[in-house]
């Protein structure tokens, strides 16, 4: 069963650290998706760029409309996806609560939904 | 026929519950069980009048309804092919193929643990949690869910169905947790037993004050709960403060389904066994050292239950035991219940300024304990006035029809100030 680990935290929070936490964090990134591509439970690592690098579309009849930035100003921002491939919702639970964000962001699980033909 | 019919109802009641967890777990789908046991019932109807009861009518339930939910997945195979129900139907047919699936098949206890920890699960909004425990463990219907909380059917039904959709979409297990994740998912566990003991306990439905099968279902859960886990002392502790609230229960219900306080209960009618062990679970779990909310209640229901007479109750004991419940738990309720123990251990005048505290609150304006505690309270210093002010403020919010009946009937004729003093408290049980 695939699920997807949305991870969100404050992009602000994360330009006010210093060099040296930055580099801190990355590394637990690194051990984290080796520890969980070792499991085999890793399906895909997915980690995105800021929003001030996003750019939203709308089409409305017929037209595409371009704005800068995000989908929606919030307090915490999607900053990667995990797609994990687990038993259940607990195995799930429980590798989402390893990813360093969790800490000080939010972690959604969602279950990926299973459509063979696309 | 009709005792027939009598009997089978009796074996359904006591066997649908363990034999659904099962089936549960066996088809991994909540609906689908619940139609193929159904579907058992109906053909055991038929079958059992004719060739009489089997010798283990829940190994025999069990195994009818997996076949007949198999027949229900072919057909709904053939009508609907839908993907995810055709995969479980293969795999349900490779199994009964399997020599061994030729065995009967027998209701495990432990599933109904499994089940609970998932109808608890914390992915599940706790509205949700609630009404899928009493539903698929206590067996209530979701009209007597409905009736419980008071919420329109229309509300529980969706809360259910969409609690079930969540448990097969996002695949919440059907399993007990590993120690390391345990504890904090018992915690959710432990208060879905209570508010079902509580149901049962001072019912708001069903006309009755005490719905003994509730009851019994929480302590048998409880119970089942702290066999599973004995190092935990939380369970034990539940498990204790149930069996010493409900070894009251002959004693506070009169004749005619009045309500009788703690204080005026005729104690010889207490089950002494069942205080025995209550107490003893209780200073079993306190000996772990890791005391927690449902011992500490529970040691507060074992003073009482320990006192020969309301006279002799060890007020003091009982305060200082509320006061290491707040620790844990500063809920306005409890902080009442602790004005009311200074009250008997000290004086009504030093509680009626605590209840003051809590009344600038707000909190419990609508909760009858506290008018009650305080009319209570004022009837004692001879301001029957204030009293009679406060039994009015609690009428509106009495929790059930005996209740209802207790106020009016204070109202009418309050007891002399001589007469030894009252205590209505629900989460102490003053009654």
């Amino acid at each position: 069963m695939k699920y997807a680990l949305l991870i969100y935290a404050a992009e602000k929070d994360w330009a006010e650290k210093s060099q040296e936490e930055q580099g801190r964090i990355y590394a637990e990134y690194m051990n984290y998706s080796v520890e969980l591509k070792k499991s085999g439970k890793m399906h895909s690592c997915e980690p995105l760029d800021p929003t001030s690098t996003a750019t939203t579309i709308r089409v409305r009849d017929g037209k595409t409309i371009t704005t800068d930035g995000p989908f929606a100003d919030t307090k915490e921002q999607l900053g990667g996806i995990y797609v994990v491939d687990v038993k259940d919702l607990n195995e799930a639970i429980t590798w989402a609560s390893k990813i360093p964000d969790a800490r000080t962001g939010s972690i959604e699980i969602r279950p990926l939904m299973n459509v063979p033909e696309m | 026929m009709s005792q027939a019919v009598h009997t089978l109802e009796g074996i359904f009641r006591a066997e649908s519950r363990p034999v659904l967890a099962t089936l549960i777990r066996l088809l991994g789908d909540f609906d689908l069980a619940e139609d193929a046991l159904q579907d058992a019932f109906t053909a055991a109807l038929e079958t059992w009048s004719k060739d009489g009861v089997p010798a283990s009518p829940g190994a025999w339930l069990t195994t009818t309804a997996r076949r007949k939910a198999i027949d229900r997945l072919r057909h709904l195979r053939i009508v609907e092919a839908k993907r995810s129900e055709l995969a479980l139907s293969l795999r349900l047919d490779q199994e009964i193929h399997r020599p061994q699936d030729e065995l009967e098949l027998s209701p495990i206890p432990d599933d109904q643990l499994r089940l609970i920890f998932t109808c608890c699960h914390p992915a599940l909004p706790r509205e949700a949690q609630v009404a899928l425990t009493l539903r698929a463990l206590g067996g209530l219907s979701t009209a007597e869910i409905a009736r419980a909380f008071l919420v329109p059917e229309a509300t529980i039904a969706q809360r259910v169905a969409r609690a079930k959709q969540k448990i097969a979409r996002a695949r919440i297990p059907y399993e007990i947790p590993d120690r390391p994740t345990l504890a904090p998912r018992l915690d959710a566990v432990l208060s879905v037993l209570y508010l079902m003991f509580n149901e049962g306990y001072l019912a708001t439905s069903h006309g009755q004050l005490v719905r003994g099968d509730l009851v019994a279902d929480a302590i048998r859960l409880a119970r089942g709960l702290s066999a599973l886990l004995p190092d935990e002392p939380e369970p034990m502790g539940l498990l204790a403060l149930m069996l010493l609230h409900d070894s009251r229960r002959e004693a506070r219900v009169s004749a005619d389904g009045d309500l009788v306080l703690l204080e005026e209960q005729d104690r010889t009618k207490w089950k002494r066994p069942q205080i025995e062990e209550g107490i003893r679970l209780v200073e079993q779990a306190l000996r772990m050292r890791r005391p927690g909310p449902y011992q500490i209640q529970a040691a507060i229901a074992a003073v009482h239950a320990e006192a020969p007479t309301a006279a002799d109750t060890d007020w003091r004991q009982i305060v200082v035991l509320y006061e290491q419940l707040l620790r844990y738990e500063r809920t306005p309720v409890i902080e009442l219940n602790r004005a009311v123990a200074i009250s008997f251990a000290a004086s009504p005048i030093e509680a009626l300024s605590m209840l003051e505290d809590i009344e600038s609150t707000g909190a419990l304006d609508q909760y009858a304990p506290f008018h009650l505690a305080r009319a209570d309270m004022f009837r004692r210093l001879g301001g029957s006035d204030q009293a009679r002010e406060c039994l009015r403020c609690a009428l509106p919010f009495a929790q059930n029809e005996q209740v209802r009946r207790f106020i009016a009937q204070r109202l009418h004729d309050p007891p002399k100030i001589t007469r030894s003093s009252t205590l209505l408290i629900t989460d102490e049980k003053g009654y």
